[in-house]
């Protein structure tokens, strides 16, 4: 038996799959961030009959605030998870930057823009400290990012006790500079009687960005083969080692975002917090439809996956439900999401 | 499968049986329904119109003291007719975003811990710029005025350890260890502070994680194993001071464990002598006043403490009073 090819059908000029047209509604039912867009409507229409006072437009604001404070975390690491790797120091890594910039702004009791940018390079450092150890030696990223996890909640409470003799930083509220550096990281806009955290122009901004990246250029195809692919990647010449730190550096910039806003909002930093938040960004990354195994996903995914992650954790407040069951819906919602993506992106391929 | 399935029901029948046949005749549900009619019963003792009060407070998931605290406010919600509200968070950027919530939903009156005061500034003004009354509990006594709070309830924590040192002293006491289980706690990080201000001998700090007991309880193992000159062990939290007694007992130590805020077991422990004294905060009268004042400021504009923090501690309870109390903590009220 010798196998013949399949003539083309007549009326299609291609017969290589890569030209093959696929209609515009095709497209859209391939994109990762399908299943978690319509999560998010689901979970919107949900608190609007559920929760009254939800649909407010101070209460949307609410929303919109606590899902840009997970969101400018989730999309560097949704782009990390696309490159096959983890970082679970990125919850503690936000409060890092926050003790540095407030500490050595105090302590040398220089204008807070000095603390801001050393407290950047040192974050970034962190970033590319995660990066090499990880190219340069054998364990996975789950490991030597848990290493740094610990090593940095440890310096976080040793540094902040052994310079400000307490648990929290001093006040750098009357400080020169601290204005400025509020209107960047912390201010409010009010537009239409309605105060808007600009925390949500950071996200906006940083999905941009990222999907820029992701879709537009080199990089962009470099992170998807990194992650799809390491040895296969590394075959065809894309620089494996780089991409993977620069992946690590982004979300090290991610957390100095966060983390001034926490020292700008707040002008006094508690040493003790963030741990936990790193499973929280992978969860939203995960329900933006990421997957765990790297490959595949995209930053407005991640931005949806931290808005149902916002709209949940407040929507519950507002349906006065008991806060008790709170980490429940969150897991069923969890669940719930990834199953939609799974079941989408089977659709998606048997309709392809 | 149908022999399975008859083995099965054998099976479910015995223990059925059993669990009928083999009753217990002390404690249990029991014991504990015998205790809730004891206890008050609610309905509304006012005709004032139904006002929601929003409670936010720093605690973790699962915290007894903070469901004392609950229990406290829930009845007095019920005596003065108000819809209750809690919820909760120990990130200071998620308690802050929750009372912000409160605001947005424009609640009658709003109960905030100040655990973190610099975090909660701009919600807590954000509340008064919508003109709801905010009353603090718990901590942050010294803020709490200059944020514009109505009243604060609470303890002081640098009295209480104070109170703690004192005790202490009079107990005879060299060298003490304080267990902060919280790190970034400034109520605690004051609480050790306080002891070390009246006490006269040394006072060590030693970190555990709070949320894991098995380290609580190997951190202080190890340390009283490497020092063996210790002879007090304060925790700072209820639940910390029965694992001090268990660290104590491997690591062979005679050091007296001594603690912060009550509950059932600590009760216990105090009337049978293995705990030395607790100094108790009585966070049930935190959460019923806090309620309770809000309800007279709506009602009859009246405020008490005449700006000064209204203190619900420190109260030391040793072996004499333990007994009394002892009821009213299995009730979740102490």
């Amino acid at each position: 038996m010798t196998a013949t090819a399949p003539a083309p059908s007549p009326g299609t000029k291609a017969d290589d799959e890569r030209l093959v047209k696929t209609s515009p509604l095709r497209k859209l039912m391939g994109r990762p961030e399908l299943g978690s867009v319509v999560g998010a409507i689901a979970v919107f229409l949900f608190f609007a009959i559920f929760a009254d006072s939800f649909v407010r437009a101070a209460s949307l604001s609410t929303v919109l605030y606590a899902s840009s404070t997970i969101g400018i975390m989730a999309v560097p690491v949704a782009l990390l998870m696309i490159g096959g790797e983890f970082d679970l120091s990125a919850g503690v890594m936000v409060t890092s930057s926050a003790l540095i910039s407030s500490m050595l702004s105090y302590q040398l009791t220089a204008n807070v823009w000095v603390g801001v940018l050393v407290s950047l390079v040192v974050t970034l450092g962190i970033g590319v400290f995660n990066g090499v150890m990880l190219t340069r030696t054998d364990p996975p990223s789950f490991i030597i990012t848990l290493g740094t996890f610990l090593m940095l909640t440890g310096m976080n409470l040793g540094f902040t006790k052994l310079i400000s003799r307490t648990v929290s930083t001093k006040s750098i509220a009357d400080m020169q500079g601290f204005s400025s550096a509020k209107d960047v990281f912390a201010s409010t806009i009010t537009i239409g009687g309605v105060d808007f955290k600009i925390t949500i122009l950071w996200w906006l901004a940083l999905v941009v960005v990222a999907t820029w990246i992701l879709l537009r250029t080199r990089v962009g195809n470099w992170i998807y083969a990194v992650g799809g692919g390491e040895m296969a990647a590394r075959a065809v010449g894309v620089p494996v080692n780089k991409t993977k730190i620069g992946l690590y550096m982004g979300v090290a910039f991610g957390a100095w975002v966060s983390g001034q806003h926490l020292l700008f909002s707040f002008d006094v930093v508690q040493s003790g917090e963030g741990v936990g938040n790193e499973l929280i960004y992978i969860i939203a990354a995960v329900i933006g439809g990421c997957l765990i195994t790297g490959g595949y996903g995209s930053a407005v995914g991640a931005a949806v996956g931290a808005l149902i992650f916002g709209m949940v954790s407040k929507g519950i407040v507002f349906a006065e439900w008991n806060p008790d069951w709170f980490k429940f819906f969150l897991g069923v919602m969890l669940l719930l999401a990834t199953l939609l993506n799974h079941w989408v992106r089977k659709r998606a391929e048997v309709t392809k | 499968m149908a022999r399975t399935r008859t083995w099965v029901s054998i099976a479910l029948a015995g223990a059925l049986g059993a669990s009928l046949a083999g009753c217990s005749s002390t404690g249990g549900k029991r014991a504990e329904d015998a205790r809730k009619a004891a206890s008050a019963q609610g309905r509304a003792a006012v005709d004032t119109p139904r006002w929601t009060f929003a409670m936010v407070t720093h605690s973790g998931d699962g915290d007894t003291f903070w469901d004392i605290v609950q229990s406290g406010a829930k009845q007095a919600a019920v005596k003065d007719n108000i819809n209750f509200l809690y919820s909760h968070n120990a990130e200071a950027q998620q308690q802050a975003q929750l009372v912000d919530a409160a605001v947005d939903k424009r609640v009658d009156g709003i109960i905030v811990t100040l655990a973190k005061p610099d975090a909660m500034k701009a919600a807590v003004a954000r509340a008064e710029k919508a003109g709801i009354p905010v009353i603090t509990v718990n901590s942050g006594s010294e803020q709490s005025k200059q944020f514009g709070a109505l009243t604060h309830i609470g303890q002081d924590e640098t009295i209480a350890g104070e109170a703690v040192g004192d005790e202490l002293n009079k107990r005879g006491r060299k060298k003490a260890l304080c267990i902060l289980h919280e790190q970034g706690n400034v109520g605690h990080e004051q609480r050790c502070a306080g002891v070390k201000k009246t006490f006269h001998g040394t006072v060590q700090d030693l970190y555990v994680q709070g949320t894991s007991m098995p380290d609580v309880q190997s951190s202080i193992g190890a340390k009283l194993q490497a020092d063996k000159s210790i002879d007090s062990v304060v925790t700072l939290g209820a639940p910390y001071a029965d694992t001090a007694v268990k660290a104590k007992k491997d690591a062979g130590s005679d050091a007296e464990v001594d603690t912060f805020d009550l509950n059932a077991k600590v009760a216990a422990e105090l009337k049978d002598g293995t705990l030395g004294f607790a100094v108790d905060q009585q966070p049930y009268l935190q959460g019923y006043e806090a309620v309770d004042l809000l309800w007279l400021y709506k009602y009859n504009a009246d405020v008490l403490g005449g700006g000064k923090p209204v203190l619900t501690g420190p109260q030391i309870i040793t072996k004499d009073q333990a007994a009394a109390l002892e009821e009213y903590t299995k009730r979740g009220t102490r």
